[in-house]
């Protein structure tokens, strides 16, 4: 599992495409096809394959479990929040309208701000369930502290 | 698609099942483009045959690879199946034909819609516009449902590092 050089480079070669891209479904999702969910599922997917590849140690740096618990609850909390705040600001729960002074500007802004919300939960979740899933496994199979090949560590340190 | 239905109901040996399962997601996220339902086709690809496989691999690698032998016959089950299948079929026979534009559900709000939704939004994706717009808070639940399972992962296996050191502590013996 980590030292297979092909799986590295592709993989290494890869996931910065899909990261980008799960970043464009997210942003891009009022005007082309997609959104929150599959913004969050690509978003996943690049950050599983990456822990595939080298391991549940190396992504648990860039993606600290403390950090994905926060992000499943603030993904929920920034929904609900655009909700609250068009509540205080004299609107109906979720009418993003009143956001700005511009109805239109409102509506954009809520639907970006929701769908920024279910990209961080979704994300969050499926990460954190795969994390969970592949602790157990890595119990088993971690690797001897010297099986890393310095350029990596070097890279995550 | 029915040979990796077919497949997976006759396979024993579950890694190949889970295998088969990938491939049906991905033929059916080939089916949603066609379908023109690209964000559907997205989530099929990337959930479907990407991360249930994954988890699918890491329960299997968690548990075991074969499945058991059944224990009784199938014949009950299988009448279950075939009936509803049959009332299910038959309920489609009062749907309407595919992109019939006389179809109730054209009718009802969807034109309001089609026609309000990008002057009031400024959004032109009106995909994105019902589900974060118009049905908010269907997707409110929806992002709930998504946080519940989370949370419920969290707790019943989140305790996996003092679950490892107890196991360390333990002698290894697994190791």
């Amino acid at each position: 599992m980590y030292s297979y050089l092909v799986l590295r480079v592709v993989a290494k070669l890869l996931i910065p495409f899909i990261l980008l891209f799960a970043l464009y479904v997210q942003f891009h999702g009022d005007f082309g096809p997609g959104g929150g969910f599959q913004a969050g599922v690509i978003f996943a997917a690049a950050i599983i394959l990456y822990t595939l590849i080298y391991g549940l140690d190396a992504a648990n740096q860039i993606l600290p479990r403390g950090l994905l618990r926060f992000g499943i609850a603030l993904g929920v909390l920034l929904f609900g929040g655009v909700g609250v705040y068009n509540l205080l600001v004299g609107g109906n729960y979720l009418d993003y309208s009143v956001m700005s002074h511009d109805p239109v500007h409102g509506q954009h802004l809520g639907i970006l701000l929701v769908e920024l919300g279910v990209g961080i939960t979704v994300t969050s979740v499926m990460v954190n369930v795969f994390f969970t899933f592949a602790g157990y496994l890595a119990v088993d199979d971690k690797p001897a502290p010297g099986s890393k090949s310095p350029e990596e560590s070097g890279r995550q340190g | 698609m029915a040979l990796t239905v077919a497949a997976i109901i006759r396979i024993r040996n579950l890694y190949a099942v889970v295998m088969l399962g990938s491939i049906y997601s991905l033929l059916a996220a080939a089916i949603f483009v066609v379908l023109d339902a690209v964000d559907v086709a997205f989530t099929e690809a990337a959930v479907g045959a990407g991360v249930s496989t994954v988890l699918a691999l890491g329960t299997i690698a968690l548990t075991t690879s074969r499945e058991k032998p059944p224990t009784h016959t199938a014949l009950l089950p299988g009448i279950v199946v075939l009936l509803t299948g049959a009332a299910l079929i038959y309920g489609t026979l009062d749907l309407a034909h595919y992109g019939d534009p006389e179809a109730p559900i054209h009718k009802h709000v969807a034109p309001t819609y089609l026609k309000e939704g990008p002057e009031k939004t400024g959004i032109p994706n009106i995909v994105t516009i019902v589900l974060a717009s118009y049905r908010g808070y269907d997707t409110l639940g929806e992002v709930t449902v998504v946080f519940t399972a989370g949370v419920g992962v969290i707790l019943l296996l989140g305790n996996w590092r003092r679950r490892s050191r107890r196991r360390e502590r333990g002698g290894g013996e697994n190791v």
